[in-house]
């Protein structure tokens, strides 16, 4: 399993051709405490930079983008009654859904963990 | 806070900041057939007793509702409203004070919206309302916004007995938002047939209960085809009273309940301001427009009330908000919520029962007249009659009388000539024994 990151602080694990997406720490420490997440529907097929899902913090929303195009498969049920593990386990339990991609090569766009730290050190 | 009025030379370095040579450049999406051409004849200065006399006079050319026999509805209706309420609403820290978003300083607002949102709730047998609209069309409106936003479908279908007024609202709202509308012809809203129209691309189905004529309907046959179809049931109610003895929205499986809240707390007011109800389940709460005061503790622990949900709302997401209000009808609806107070379920429950029977009595009494019909199978306070002739100049003849009739429905569709010998009529606890004689005396006479 390997994971990649967008320049938008999503993460992707891929195994095979499907991924699991979420946010990276990063991300949910600027959002702070979040309060709703709006995930996509199964079946929803999207490209690669799409509105994807949206996440409320207490102060503001934020639309989370697709890191690669592809169709939903599954998604985290447990973020509607407890989006805070986004914040507790952004990179873990704290997924948003899982996608078969349509074009592996999309993968070639995003970072990988050492670029993806790299990143966000010359971001502060 | 100051109010200091702007100078010149403070317009003038507004205007070169944003680069704008003349105040009037800033109005030029105003097309010019709009724009005004000349001064409107006020004079610039007159005593205040002059003004005074001037007003009078002008008032006086109106027949005021409240001063002869009143039978109109359709969609606004006079009501008694105790003299506790304005006596209440005028107090400076209700009538003056502003929106609430800084809770600390806004307790008795918000508490006062909260209290507001609960009533709603409960009398449209919802899980939860929002802080008011502008007023029952404006929320219906938003309705079927918000309906498209909950379903992700974008065609929404309209009963023919919604008030025409209020299709006229919804048209305007989704004149640019790539929804379709499917608007019935008036008379259809037949349960089984809007069930006919239902498909996948619906988004809601919107219907009044009672309708514009008076007629009451049971759709929850109509809320379970939505529901199968992942559509949502919006109903109408432009006479909050008769929540107090029908069959709530929310029992039948309404998704959305819009209101008129006028006839609580709000006189007639020659059509405004009003205030505008909407309630929905729980599951839709963050598609839902408008302000939401919601309730929580203080860093004390103490219970406190603040707005929420915010992000909604165009101040956090602008153009996804959920709509672009950015108010609610604040002092109309502290009005609404002390004379809700004032009834209580038992009088609200009461109130509504005496509308019902007063109505039934004169609809007996007109009955009763060789010539006139009356149309309903059932209503609760509003019905509607046919005369053996045009309708309009019979209204007409009983305001001479002093007599203001009810409704001629050619008023509203005034292109249908089935409506032209039609009356709506309404009666209210306000209406008594001697209001009803003398329409029954005077209706018999002009018709003969």
């Amino acid at each position: 399993m390997t994971t990649y990151y967008s320049k938008e602080h999503e993460w992707i694990s891929i195994e095979g051709e499907t991924g699991m997406v979420g946010i990276t720490d990063y991300a949910q420490n600027a959002l702070g405490d979040i309060v709703f997440i709006e995930v996509p529907e199964v079946g929803n097929e999207h490209d690669q930079g799409d509105e994807i899902a949206v996440v409320e913090s207490v102060k503001a929303a934020s639309e989370i983008y697709a890191p690669v195009g592809g169709e939903v498969t599954a998604v985290n049920e447990s973020l509607e009654n407890d989006p805070s593990i986004v914040n507790s386990l952004a990179e873990t339990d704290g997924w948003f859904y899982k996608v078969t991609l349509s074009d592996m090569d999309e993968l070639d766009d995003l970072m990988d963990a050492e670029a993806y730290a790299a990143f966000i050190a010359d971001l502060n | 806070m100051r109010y200091l009025p702007l100078s010149p030379s403070d317009r003038a370095d507004m205007l070169e900041k944003i680069g704008v040579g003349h105040i009037d450049d800033l109005f030029e999406d105003v097309p010019r057939s709009a724009l005004l051409k000349q001064h409107v004849g006020l004079p610039s200065h007159k005593s205040e007793m002059a003004v005074d006399r001037d007003f009078r006079a002008m008032a006086g050319k109106n027949i005021p509702a409240g001063s002869v026999p009143f039978f109109c509805g359709a969609g606004a209706y006079r009501h008694y409203v105790p003299s506790t309420v304005d006596h209440l609403i005028q107090r400076g820290e209700f009538l003056t004070a502003y929106t609430p978003y800084q809770p600390e300083i806004s307790q008795g607002t918000l508490q006062a919206l909260f209290e507001f949102q609960t009533q709603v709730a409960q009398i449209t047998g919802m899980d939860v309302s929002n802080a008011s609209m502008y007023d029952g069309s404006t929320a219906c409106g938003e309705a079927v916004l918000m309906a498209r936003r909950a379903s992700r479908k974008k065609k929404a279908i309209l009963s023919g007995n919604l008030h025409p007024h209020y299709i006229e609202v919804v048209r305007c709202a989704t004149k640019f938002t790539n929804d379709t509308l499917v608007v019935n012809a008036v008379g259809n809203a037949f349960v089984d047939d809007l069930i006919d129209q239902i498909d996948d691309e619906t988004s809601c189905v919107v219907v009044q209960n009672p309708d514009f004529f008076g007629n009451l309907q049971d759709y929850t046959k109509l809320a379970e085809a939505l529901h199968a179809r992942k559509a949502l049931l919006v109903v109408v109610v432009t006479e909050v009273v008769s929540l107090g003895a029908v069959r709530s929205p929310g029992s039948m499986g309404a998704d959305i309940v819009v209101c008129e809240g006028q006839s609580i707390g709000n006189g007639l007011a020659f059509g405004g301001p009003y205030v505008g109800l909407l309630a929905t389940r729980q599951t839709f709460v963050r598609t839902m427009p408008g302000r939401v005061c919601g309730e929580t503790v203080d860093a004390d622990g103490k219970r406190g009330y603040v707005l929420t949900l915010s992000t909604r709302e165009q101040h956090i997401r602008r153009e996804k908000a959920t709509s672009n209000i950015c108010t609610n009808a604040g002092l109309c609806t502290l009005a609404f919520t002390i004379h809700m107070t004032l009834l209580g379920e038992k009088g609200f429950r009461h109130l509504a029962q005496l509308n019902h029977a007063k109505a039934v009595k004169l609809a007996d009494k007109l009955a009763a007249v060789d010539g006139i019909e009356v149309i309903n199978d059932s209503f609760f306070n509003e019905f509607t009659i046919a005369l053996p002739k045009a309708a309009a100049a019979v209204i007409e003849n009983l305001a001479q009388k002093q007599i203001l009739g009810g409704v001629p429905l050619s008023r509203l569709y005034p292109h249908d000539p089935n409506m032209t010998n039609k009356i709506l009529i309404a009666v209210t606890e306000t209406v008594d024994d001697e209001d009803m004689d003398r329409l029954v005396s005077e209706l018999k006479e002009l018709i003969k």
